[in-house]
């Protein structure tokens, strides 16, 4: 994973709510084996109607619970492929936000207001060290997890992170084991 | 300090000094979000650090037509997809009921059937509907494939904990009206994203006097409301279910002490608390593009109040003030993790019992699993099914998403068991209503939408009488 510092350039906007990781990439496309090419897809069937116009920027500006519904990765997958780097937005669906994190896109809650200025503005610069997201006219911070912060500031490998620590899971599982109480189901023992 | 059920499970799965990775008992794998987790292992040399605590199956892809060989599988990409996932999980040492087990099906239906998910247990799966199995006291949720990759590689999460919300219902549900049409209701007064950063328990005498299924139905959908995870107190309907031999290998030989203790204390407190009136829930129907755009199937289709509003209207094709009752369908599909379950079958069956589907109306019944199949089959529900001119068709996720041969063509009007009713999700230009087996089966033989709680049950009866 790439690392990130600051993201800068033009916005595109999508002005919609709630919308869902069908729109995104509609199930046809979850098809394919493989992690990369699925921009082409991104908002397939609504990038068929008439007057649909979204340009290749390094940010995209959308309406309220961005990401909702299914839990495909192919969602930021292909938002990713098309070019986008930071998504904004004044909420997000959770598992999508999860996701995105996971692979260096970068979701960023600002107020409504905030998202309408950037919309409006056409530009903006998205500070990541400095959780600022800075447009011609205004500036608003957002929050976001500092373990997640530091893992994307470094591009670190999250996998790799916690394997580092297999020595407090094995302890974890053995305390489990020797605690005596039902040790739960084995899919491996199913008759 | 008194705990919540969320509490007690988090605390019990949290690993480390600093407590920020969260372990997973259960992994549940099917063949959509996982191949890309796989290659990741592969391409870092890592293997599944617990094989015994992942389960895979194949449901989102596979055909509905009988078929029982993955080789069999016509469609290209679906079959390369399944027959990945046989590979990856041969090559990892994963349990798998694939295309033609007596035990595959869709992976929120085989998991409790096989008495996997048990209270108290941390269950993740690559797919948004793993909520589903908070119905027996577990912390279940949805995860993508990155993070899919990393509890095959270590067994854990990394996760901050959520915000607790409890959705306490008043009063008891009235006559015809199902655990559907509850938790539609529900998203409809809290909106689809009304429970975001929130895992939901749901609690209430009208949630304790449901069935186990039934609950079920209720955990599942809590990700369309926006929740990360739905859950229920485990109680003695949980236990019983649990226990029921013969048909739950994976049970334990008694109920466990620990069990008795997962319930939140009486003084929890949650972060949010919502009231929901049972009593006041009606059969309900979505007439818009997300689960909360709904109305009572008594009344009509709303005005449009916004921009997105009016998109739906265009889309669904309908006016506003056009009754429900009025809305003719094309195609009715009774399954999905939501509403796949013997019960759901049991239900929609008792309203089919001698009658038949609409002209013009093509239905389809899909169990959920395999064994749902063969415990209809035993029951003649498939009998029941076919005399009225339903489809009865084999076990998977079917319509629900149309990732396999099973699709609406656009602009065909289709009531639907299943849990989202996003534009295109059942086929591109297809309108999706969402509603309980019980309505899509009345639905199908009126050939529009009717309001269970005037169907007279049993027409021999009615004829005898």
């Amino acid at each position: 994973m790439r690392a990130i510092e600051t993201i800068t350039g033009r916005v595109s906007v999508l002005d919609r709510d709630d919308i869902d990781t069908d729109q995104i990439i509609p199930k046809q496309f979850l098809k394919r084996v493989e992690r990369t090419g699925f921009g082409e897809f991104l908002f397939y069937d609504w990038a068929r109607e008439p007057g649909w116009e979204l340009p290749k920027n390094p940010v995209l500006v959308a309406g309220r619970n961005f990401g909702c519904g299914s839990s495909r990765e192919h969602a930021p997958w292909a938002l990713e492929d098309y070019g986008f780097q930071a998504i904004i937005a004044p909420s997000f669906a959770d598992i999508f936000r999860n996701n995105c994190t996971k692979i260096g896109l970068l979701p960023v809650q600002l107020s409504a207001e905030a998202c309408r200025a950037i919309a409006e503005a056409g530009e903006c610069q998205v500070d990541l060290a400095g959780q600022e997201v800075r447009w011609p006219g205004g500036a608003e911070a957002f929050a976001i997890d500092p373990d997640t912060k530091q893992r994307l500031l470094n591009g670190l490998d999250e996998i790799g992170l916690t394997l580092a620590q297999s020595d407090a899971i094995a302890a974890y599982e053995a305390a489990r084991e020797q605690s005596g109480g039902w040790a739960g189901p084995q899919t491996t023992a199913l008759a | 300090m008194p705990k919540t059920l969320l509490d007690k499970i988090w605390e019990r799965h949290q690993v480390g000094a600093d407590g920020s990775l969260l372990y997973i008992d259960l992994h549940l794998v099917h063949e959509v979000t996982s191949p890309q987790a796989f290659d990741g292992l592969r391409m870092h040399g890592r293997t599944v650090r617990r094989p015994d605590r992942t389960l895979a199956t194949a449901d989102h892809n596979v055909p509905t037509d009988g078929t029982t060989t993955t080789a069999r599988i016509r469609d290209e990409l679906s079959r390369v997809q399944v027959q990945t996932l046989e590979r990856n999980c041969a090559e990892f040492g994963i349990p798998l009921y694939s295309l033609g087990s007596p035990r595959q099906g869709i992976v929120h239906v085989i998991g409790p059937e096989l008495g996997l998910t048990q209270p108290g247990m941390t269950i993740v799966c690559g797919d948004s509907h793993t909520a589903t199995h908070g119905a027996l006291g577990a912390l279940a949720f949805g995860i993508g494939t990155s993070e899919v990759e990393h509890v095959l590689a270590t067994q854990c999460l990394v996760q901050s904990k959520p915000k607790s919300m409890r959705i306490r219902y008043e009063g008891a549900l009235g006559f015809g009206v199902t655990a559907k049409d509850l938790i539609l209701a529900t998203i409809g007064q809290i909106g689809v994203d009304g429970a975001v950063g929130h895992v939901v328990e749901y609690a209430g005498t009208a949630i304790e006097s449901l069935s186990m299924e039934q609950r079920m139905t209720v955990c599942n959908m809590t990700i369309e409301g926006g929740g990360r995870a739905g859950m229920i107190a485990p109680d003695e309907t949980t236990f019983e279910w649990i226990m029921s031999p013969p048909t739950r290998p994976a049970a334990p030989p008694a109920v466990p002490d620990e069990w008795h203790e997962l319930r939140s204390d009486p003084d929890a407190t949650f972060d949010r608390e919502v009231v929901v009136d049972a009593a006041a829930v009606s059969p309900m129907v979505t007439w818009g593009t997300n689960p909360g755009m709904v109305v009572s199937v008594d009344g009509a289709v709303p005005a449009p109040s916004s921009e997105q509003d009016e998109r739906a209207l265009h889309y669904m094709g309908l006016e506003a003030g056009t009754p429900i009752e009025q809305l003719r369908l094309d195609r009715v599909f009774i399954g999905s993790c939501t509403n796949g379950r013997i019960g759901d079958l049991r239900a929609a069956a008792s309203v089919a019992r001698g009658r038949r589907v609409a002209d013009g109306v093509y239905a389809m019944v899909v169990p959920g699993s395999a064994q749902v199949k063969a415990q209809a089959e035993a029951e003649g529900l498939d009998e029941i099914f076919r005399a009225a001119g339903f489809d009865w068709r084999g076990a998977g996720c079917s319509m629900c998403l149309g990732m396999n041969p099973d699709i609406a063509a656009s602009g065909e009007r289709v009531a639907s068991t299943s849990n989202r009713n996003f534009e295109g999700r059942q086929g591109r230009g297809a309108r999706s209503h969402l509603v309980s087996p019980q309505m899509a089966a009345a639905a199908a033989i009126a050939g529009h939408f009717v309001d269970i709680r005037s169907w007279d049950l049993d027409p021999q009866q009615e004829a005898a009488a």
